[in-house]
């Protein structure tokens, strides 16, 4: 990991400052800024890149990039690659908990739990891919000489809001369903977490998921949010994230593009999701095809 | 060679117009405080005068739909609402020429597509949806699956019977109360449609019928009284739906782009390719759910492909929209009318080829003959616009990448044609394209079976099919599988 986001949290000769995930680069925001990451007992964690709008929208371009191969890929491609990453997690699962424990306060055996809790959540959605499309489509029996198949297909790309309150598993438990279903997905950090979000990041390079499938910015929502919901190529947005009446104005902003978008109420994240999210960046494309000699 | 053909007109003494239409609300008719006149876009003759349905009409309709729902419809078992429903199919095939000829003398268009398409159509939407309301536990929304309430739908004028089955088929099979405001433009087929509801003594207040303008609609689906939104119509008001709704919560079903394109590859058959390319926008003077206005043909078909559609062009009747000759109807009001008239000129402006069949339009009524625009830049106006209207443009493209990434230039998604006998290239095209349905050498089949419903800003949500019973069905409590 060490050419990755900027080095590891837990490791006192390394706090060099945390970068943004768009496309196939770690790179710092386009403003410079940064901001100041600090842990549950108020401890300096590191520096990590105070995202702005000119950084959305790369990270936009970089999802929308990556789209076109992501969503045309077979689902047991997809599956496979998810495969991998919930593994390089697993592996990567002392430094995870690490950086999950000092972010939230958790004790060892709490932030371990966490850790495994987002790998079984990755890996339940990375069994969907292959999946969904029986469940979610099916044969339209219509009268006439023709067949007539419902699919289901990726929206586009979804922009998500990571749950303010969630340091991995929330945040897997948004992101993973829209990717598992073919999206590509920029993710905007936990404030208050930011760097489990850039671990995972890491991890997501390390198993070789393709560049831009999972953009990730760190920052303020407030300030990156409304850029992502105006953004007329961005198809659906999860405002997990965003609290009340940021939500409303993100909502707002998101309908003059039609989004998709995902606003349920507080989830437990703890509890088997059910398939409401992926539902929700999932469009359904129905096909005829006449039958004749 | 031309035949001339004699006149059959569909008898219009198959309806008995009324002179006046209230408003149905909780199970009656009754008179409003101001009225307006519905016309045939035909004749401009004055059909009817239909109530403007004000604040305390949409108010009174929310009332009864809300005690329809809590007294009544949500707490009937389902197989007592599909009773309902099969019933109203029932008698929609019984009044089926009443009601074709109700369609088409309101709006337009011609008799053989109102008689033999929508009316048909609209029974099966109901046949079909009546089998759904005992059997919701089975559509993978869960268990016991819960009905929103009560919904208002604001339709238009395309197709206004076969959009009402649509919207309130669905509706009502999930245990829903309905406010339903029709177009100001073709508000008598959705007022015969109450007079079905009463015939077939469906409990007062779960359908109710709210005629009126866009002011009327805003009324409807702005009410705070709703627990559920449909909206069919401009995108501009559609936009302003989704704002509200976003701020209150209330789930949302939208169908805004209405245009479909047709991709035509050189190795089509281009007979079978210009066949349904016409119908699908000419034959409905382009008033239908997804009117196929943008032609996309591989270059070395091109002029082939223009020849076949102007020799077919020039084969069209346009005039009496009764008469079962006639292919080209009239345009459903006058404002619609001075809409395509200037698109129209504005692609002309831009540089764009115009061709419309030489024919005589009638002295009265709103007509536009069939035109073909060849010569089109994907960023003229008239070759991205939504053009509810008898006009087609034609563009060529060199490779299938191109046509799929000019198919998708515009922001909706609705529906697209594929022509070419390769079944490869077929399937290629159809799972490359980012539109909602597909018809590979075919176009504009429906179905209640088969999810109907845009991409991107097309709208939100599918009709038709399992996929449409969730957008009336409370589906927060869980999805099972």
């Amino acid at each position: 990991m060490s050419d990755g986001a900027g080095g590891t949290a837990s490791s006192p000769t390394a706090r060099t400052t945390y970068r943004l995930r768009i496309g196939d680069a770690f790179r710092r925001s386009e403003s410079g800024r940064t901001f100041e990451v600090r842990g549950a007992d108020g401890g300096f964690l590191a520096r990590a890149a105070l995202a702005n709008g000119r950084d959305a929208r790369d990270a936009v371009a970089a999802a929308r990039t990556a789209f076109p191969a992501w969503s045309g890929s077979s689902a047991y491609d997809r599956g496979k690659l998810l495969y991998q990453v919930a593994t390089v997690l697993a592996d990567h699962r002392a430094r995870m908990a690490d950086q999950v424990r000092r972010a939230v306060g958790f004790d060892a055996a709490a932030a371990y739990a966490e850790v495994d809790a987002a790998v079984d959540r990755w890996l339940w959605y990375t069994g969907w891919t292959d999946k969904i499309a029986q469940v979610r489509g099916g044969a339209n029996p219509v009268a006439g000489p023709y067949v007539s198949l419902s699919v289901p297909e990726p929206a586009g790309v979804v922009a998500v809001l990571a749950p303010q309150d969630g340091a991995l598993l929330g945040m897997v438990s948004v992101l993973a369903p829209a990717i598992a279903g073919g999206n590509t997905a920029v993710l905007v950090a936990s404030e208050r977490y930011p760097l489990p979000a850039l671990g995972l990041a890491e991890v997501c390079a390390a198993a070789e998921l393709p560049a831009g499938v999972v953009n990730v910015l760190t920052g303020e929502v407030a300030e990156v949010a409304p850029w992502l919901a105006a953004h007329q190529d961005v198809n659906a947005i999860d405002l997990a994230g965003a609290p009340g009446a940021l939500a409303d104005d993100l909502a707002v902003a998101a309908a003059g593009t039609l989004k998709r978008v995902i606003r349920l109420a507080d989830t437990d994240w703890t509890a088997e999701p059910g398939l409401e999210r992926m539902f929700a960046t999932l469009e359904t494309k129905t096909i005829w095809h006449p039958l004749a000699l | 060679m031309r035949f001339e053909y004699a006149t059959a007109p569909e008898p219009r003494s198959l309806v008995a117009l009324r002179d006046s239409y209230g408003l149905f609300i909780g199970g009656s008719f009754a008179g409003g405080a101001s009225v307006f006149k519905t016309i045939s876009p035909a004749t401009e003759e004055v059909l009817a005068e239909v109530t403007h349905g004000a604040t305390e009409d949409v108010d009174r309709a929310v009332l009864a739909a809300r005690q329809g729902y809590e007294r009544i419809w949500s707490a009937m078992p389902g197989r007592v609402r599909a009773r309902y429903l099969f019933a109203i199919a029932r008698l929609i095939q019984e009044r089926a020429g009443e009601l074709a000829v109700l369609d088409t003398l309101d709006g337009g268009r011609p008799i053989r597509r109102t008689r033999d398409v929508d009316v048909p159509l609209a029974a099966a939407h109901f046949f079909y949806h009546a089998g759904w309301a005992d059997k919701l536990g089975y559509a993978g929304f869960g268990p016991t699956p819960r009905p929103l309430g009560v919904v208002g739908q604001v339709t238009s004028w395309s197709s206004p019977l076969l959009m009402l089955a649509w919207q309130i088929a669905p509706a009502l099979a999930c245990g829903n109360t309905v406010i339903l405001k029709p177009s100001e433009a073709t508000p008598l087929t959705a007022l015969a449609f109450a007079e079905i509801c009463r015939q077939v003594d469906l409990p007062p207040g779960v359908v109710n019928v709210v005629t009126g303008d866009g002011v009327t609609g805003q009324l409807v689906a702005g009410h705070p009284g709703l627990d559920k939104v449909a909206f069919t119509g401009s995108a501009e008001v559609g936009k302003e739906i989704a704002r509200a709704c976003a701020l209150s919560g209330k789930p949302l079903t939208l169908k805004l782009g209405g245009t479909a394109v047709n991709i035509v590859c050189a190795d089509a058959d281009i007979e079978a390719a210009a066949g349904a390319i016409v119908a699908g926008v000419f034959v409905d003077q382009g008033h239908v759910g997804c009117a196929g206005s943008r032609v996309l043909v591989e270059a070395p078909a091109r002029d082939a492909l223009v020849a076949a559609i102007r020799r077919r062009m020039g084969g069209l009747r346009m005039g009496d929209p009764l008469d079962l000759n006639t292919d080209v109807g009239a345009v459903v009001s006058r404002a619609q009318l001075d809409k395509i008239s200037e698109l129209a000129a504005s692609g002309e402006a831009a540089g764009a080829r115009r061709w419309s069949t030489p024919c005589t339009l009638p002295d009265q009524g709103f007509w536009f003959p069939p035109t073909m625009f060849t010569n089109v830049s994907d960023s003229d106006g008239i070759g991205s616009a939504e053009l509810a209207g008898p006009v087609l443009t034609v563009s060529a493209f060199g490779t299938p990448d191109e046509a799929v990434e000019r198919a998708g230039g515009t922001r909706y998604g609705l529906a697209a044609g594929i022509w070419t006998e390769r079944g490869s290239l077929a399937g290629w095209l159809a799972s490359r394209l980012r539109a909602g349905v597909i018809w590979t050498n075919a176009f504009n089949r429906f179905d209640p079976t088969a999810p109907f419903g845009g991409y991107r800003e097309a709208g939100f949500g599918r009709e038709g099919g399992r996929h449409g019973l969730e957008a009336y069905l409370d589906i927060a409590g869980g999805i099972d599988v």
